[in-house]
């Protein structure tokens, strides 16, 4: 098995609020692989880009307390001095953002921004930047790059701007890059151009990604693994596949039974999770999820489940209390369009308010 | 299930032959063009944002009447025009047979209790300074209803109940409450008056993954209890599918296509929607099949849309009869009517990995 | 853009013509009395009130009075005459302006100085001693009446009646040709006492500005992509400065028209000085001509505010 090019070990974020603590991420642990791309999924409040502003030590500033391990290529991100952790920003590894349109200095033209990337990291003389600029915006696709290089954000489209980002974000050859919601903002024939986009650069160039969604969809396109993320804390990691064909945790199974799909009809009833996502700031004692699982038992609320793997498939990592048996038997008749008895019983979901 | 046999005039205009009743809301023609105005001292009007650029269309009683396409298309400008919030430069509107093309005044606050939106962002579209009791409350004040004492409050806490908020909340504040809740205020507060149309400006856009499928639900039962008819606007193909009878694919400024849900999802005919069904990525790994047709750059602007077929500029069948002349809107046999000179084949749509028979999915 | 500027021109001279109109009414037709009479002295000739009759043209239709007014003051400049010091407004104005100018500029690079570096160091130490105390410090300045500071620092510094000996006390300014030391330090404590409450100003709206741009996503990309610190402050201060510079258009605007308090109290000749003698004096031609003046300066700060927001940010763009 190919080492880890980036291991994250239970990695904790706490940063102080006006209404108490957030304790952002709860304890995560997961591993990318080189070349290879992990999806990080999860709602508002899963934790999930905050875990990975931390990888880059983005989150020092807010006053958080960071706990736990992020090894990258042998060196612990989280205890590295700043000035070497700049040196891998923008450089080893790379973030490209939501929104382009604010992602972007609006005031400072598109290839002056891209040569301040290439600036920061090389000695390079800023004709060949310049030159370096244009070849990059090519890379990704945008007409006419010599003209748009003295351009500034707003003349650009939004699918343009994210190309432009992510000209800037390879603008060093990352190893990895990170990728939080990159499409959430963007048309879906547009989104499809970014990810077609952001897979050919992969093949092209090697490179890992990590793409943050809440988009199903994007995930499974994209991802070789998954990460399901749910207030602060991992609660599956497992291949595309398995995650899609056999997930283990109720939670997993809520965001598929909720989702509507395309290829399905409108008889199809979507099932809701009930209740909404838990405040970060008191999160719900034991398993974060108790409160809104069907299958809840009462001594769920008292123990924190860990990150175990599944019987059967080592790759394949849940974090629930309920036995392997009793997660098989519920996925099977929720699979096959059952409302699992336990479900009834245990008065399922909570009152919307 | 094909439209019953329908008829296509030169400009689009859709003539329901054999539905029984006249439909509620009924849209010829309208357009909505924003004019640019340039120049020293006088603004001369050199051009104009073609934001609605002849769009016609019926929605019948109890109906979910889908419009769908991306930024710039002009659904949300439709919308407005529909709920009358705007003037159409030119074309007819009519609501229950009544033209309310250029009604004014105290009509058109009548017409204001039978077509109620909600609108997409949670968080912006409820005052924060008024309780909810009287943001719910406030169509009854607006109207000169239930003015006596008490009446009021039982009436809105009944819509709270019907929506699933607690009416004990009845004093709180906006900012006390979820996103998901929030949207749950919107549509109570749109029910109020018991309107006849509900238009929802993408209403699920800005929620939680797992608080959508809640307000989807709620609006579907909220359809079924009061016979609501529905104008749905979204950009995902997806809710779109599962909450709308009949979808209209919109491209700067026109319908492009139009049908039953399962006939425009099962066999798209015009190219844009086939581009926009095929760009949806598929939540299941093992059904990566059929070449994905990507569109190649942007869309167009507004100001200056492409002469006759609008989509010609990016369509990859296009050919020099669609730069010339403008394609009616009209059925092509399958099912839709799409408004295009070469529409896909159904080998095309199979090659895209998009015709699928309706999956009878588990039902919840 | 072009089109933006030529219409603000204009509408700016049509202002003007607006202005002219306003002080020709308050200085001519509203005040009781020959306005000859009024503009006279006191105890004037007869011979004198009726020169001064025959130049304002008071037998003349009023609308006719104006139209001679308004073609003086844009055809040649000619804003009316004292017949107090018995020089023309203009040549009085003339002499007035370089102390002025002086005194503004001088103050503005000072307060640009001091309050946006106050303004961006408290921003970065939000919550800090030093954000409070510097927060605090401008509060007091921003209150303290200019007139009152201008002689504290008289009394504390000037070196004629002052504790501490340092600079020139008030009534010591020239020009800056004749001796451009004595210049210069004549006018160090005028700058500083000018720039105090502006400073202060500027220095709580740049720290504001910049507290929100730091929170904005191209500052959190910025950093991602591995800038020093530095560099990505300057992106921050690049971002927050354009409302700090419509401001300082219009501040400069304002003050030079002339600065009267401070004029006043460092005894600097310049036409603060000149517009509060000529009310002291009812001079009404010279007050005239400073209203006109100041006004001309407002106009001008505020075309010339708009079109740098324009420059400052590529978003913006005028039809």
């Amino acid at each position: 098995m190919a080492d880890a090019l980036l291991r994250v070990e239970d990695l904790r974020v706490e940063y102080p609020s006006e209404d108490g603590i957030v304790h952002a991420v709860d304890g995560i642990t997961y591993q990318v692989l080189p070349g290879k791309t992990l999806g990080i999924v999860g709602e508002s409040g899963s934790g999930k880009t905050v875990s990975s502003l931390t990888t880059l030590g983005l989150t020092r500033r807010q006053g958080a307390r960071i706990s736990g391990r992020i090894l990258f290529e042998g060196r612990d991100l989280v205890t590295l001095p700043e000035g070497e952790l700049r040196a891998i920003r923008g450089n080893e590894i790379a973030m490209i953002f939501q929104d382009p349109l604010s992602a972007l200095h609006p005031l400072y033209k598109v290839g002056k921004q891209l040569i301040e990337t290439l600036q920061a990291h090389k000695d390079i003389a800023s004709r060949q930047a310049r030159a370096r600029a244009v070849e990059l915006l090519g890379l990704v696709g945008i007409p006419d790059p010599s003209r748009r290089v003295d351009e500034y954000p707003h003349e650009f489209s939004g699918g343009m701007r994210q190309r432009a980002m992510i000209a800037m974000a390879l603008a060093n050859d990352p190893k990895l890059l990170i990728a939080d919601e990159p499409t959430t903002a963007l048309d879906v024939t547009v989104q499809a151009q970014i990810l077609a986009l952001m897979e050919r650069l992969q093949k092209e160039l090697g490179m890992a990604i990590v793409i943050i969604t809440h988009d199903l969809g994007v995930v499974a396109e994209m991802a070789d693994d998954i990460a399901v993320m749910y207030a602060g804390r991992i609660v599956e990691t497992a291949s595309a596949e398995s995650v899609f064909s056999g997930p283990q945790h109720p939670y997993t199974w809520g965001l598929l039974k909720s989702i509507p799909r395309l290829e399905s009809d409108r008889a199809h009833e979507l099932v809701p999770i009930p209740g909404t996502p838990p405040s970060l700031i008191r999160p719900p004692s034991g398993c974060h999820f108790h409160p809104r699982c069907a299958y809840a038992q009462p001594d769920h609320a008292r123990i924190d489940p860990a990150l175990e793997p599944v019987p059967g498939e080592p790759s394949h990592h849940v974090a629930c209390l309920l036995t392997p048996e009793e997660r098989k038997q519920l996925w099977a008749e929720l699979a096959a369009g059952r409302v699992p008895e336990q479900a009834l019983a245990a008065g399922a979901g909570e009152r919307a308010s | 299930m094909a439209e019953p046999g329908t008829q296509s005039m030169q400009s689009g205009g859709i003539v329901q032959a054999a539905a029984p009743g006249e439909p509620l809301v009924r849209a010829q023609n309208l357009t909505k063009h924003f004019p640019i105005t340039r120049g020293v001292f006088l603004q001369r009007s050199v051009g104009a944002v073609k934001a609605v650029d002849g769009v016609s269309f019926d929605v019948r009683r109890g109906e979910t009447l889908g419009i769908v396409g991306e930024t710039g298309c002009g659904k949300s400008t439709t919308a407005r025009l529909v709920m009358r919030l705007l003037e159409s430069t030119s074309g007819e509107l009519t609501f229950d047979g009544q033209d309310i093309t250029k009604v004014k005044g105290a009509r058109l606050k009548a017409i204001r209790r039978d077509v109620q939106m909600i609108f997409q962002d949670p968080y912006s579209s409820l005052n924060p300074r008024k309780t909810i009791g009287s943001i719910i409350g406030e169509p009854f004040a607006i109207h000169g209803l239930l003015s006596e004492k008490g009446e009021r409050r039982k009436a809105v806490q009944e819509l709270m109940e019907t929506v699933g908020l607690n009416p004990e909340h009845y004093n709180r504040y906006p900012h006390e409450f979820s996103g998901g809740q929030r949207q749950r205020i919107g549509v109570a507060r749109a029910l109020a008056l018991k309107p006849k149309l509900l238009i929802a400006d993408e209403p699920v856009s800005a929620l939680d993954v797992s608080i959508q499928a809640q307000v989807l639900n709620l609006l579907r039962d909220l359809q079924r209890q009061f016979g609501l008819t529905l104008i749905f606007i979204a950009h995902d193909l997806s809710v779109v599918r599962h909450m709308c009878d009949r979808v209209a694919v919109m491209y700067l400024g026109r319908i492009v296509e139009i049908g039953s849900g399962d006939d425009l999802y099962s066999f798209p005919r015009h190219p844009y929607t086939g581009a926009l069904l095929s760009a949806v990525p598929v939540a299941d790994p093992s059904r990566h099949g059929g070449q994905r047709r990507l569109l190649t750059g942007d869309v167009p602007s507004p100001a200056n849309p492409p002469k006759a077929c609008r989509f010609h500029t990016r369509c990859p069948k296009a050919q020099e009869r669609c730069s010339v002349e403008d394609p009616p809107l009209e059925a092509k046999g399958t099912g839709t009517l799409a408004a295009c000179h070469f529409p896909l084949s159904g080998a095309e749509v199979e090659q895209m990995g998009l015709a699928r028979p309706p999956e009878t999915a588990p039902a919840g | 853009m072009t089109a933006y500027v030529i219409r603000r021109v204009v509408w700016g001279l049509a202002l003007l013509i607006i202005v002219c109109a306003l002080t020709f009414l308050l200085f001519r037709i509203i005040p009781t009395g020959n306005p000859a009479v009024l503009r006279a002295g006191r105890d004037p000739q007869p011979h004198l009130i009726k020169e001064i009759e025959r130049v304002l043209g008071l037998d003349k239709s009023l609308p006719s009075q104006f139209w001679d007014y308004l073609k003086g003051v844009f055809l040649h400049f000619n804003f009316g005459f004292s017949y107090y010091s018995q020089q023309s407004v203009v040549s009085l104005i003339r002499e007035r302006l370089p102390a002025t100018i002086s005194l503004t500029l001088g103050a503005a690079v000072v307060w640009m100085i001091a309050g946006l570096g106050v303004g961006i160091i408290s921003a970065l130490k939000r919550r800090t001693l030093w954000d409070r105390g510097a927060m605090g410090f401008a509060l007091v300045l921003i209150s303290a009446p200019e007139f009152w500071l201008g002689l504290l620092a008289l009394l504390f510094f000037s070196n004629d009646i002052g504790k501490l000996r340092i600079f020139p006390g008030a009534g010591s300014y020239v020009g800056l040709t004749a001796d451009p030391w004595k210049w210069f330090t004549s006018l160090i404590m005028p700058w500083c006492v000018l720039a105090a409450g502006s400073a202060a100003v500027f220095a709580r709206l740049m720290r504001g500005s910049m507290i929100e741009t730091m929170e904005e996503d191209y500052i959190r990309t910025a950093r991602a992509k591995g800038l020093r610190e530095r560099a990505v402050i300057r992106q921050g201060v690049r971002a927050s400065i354009n409302p700090i510079v419509t401001l300082l258009a219009l501040e400069v605007g304002v003050l030079l028209g002339g600065a009267v308090l401070i004029e006043y109290v460092f005894n600097i000749p310049g036409v603060g000085l000149l517009a509060y003698h000529s009310i002291v004096q009812s001079d009404f031609e010279v007050i005239q001509g400073t209203v006109l003046l100041a006004s001309m300066f407002i106009i001008l700060a505020n075309i010339v505010a708009d079109i740098a927001y324009a420059y400052l940010d590529p978003r913006v763009r005028y039809g």
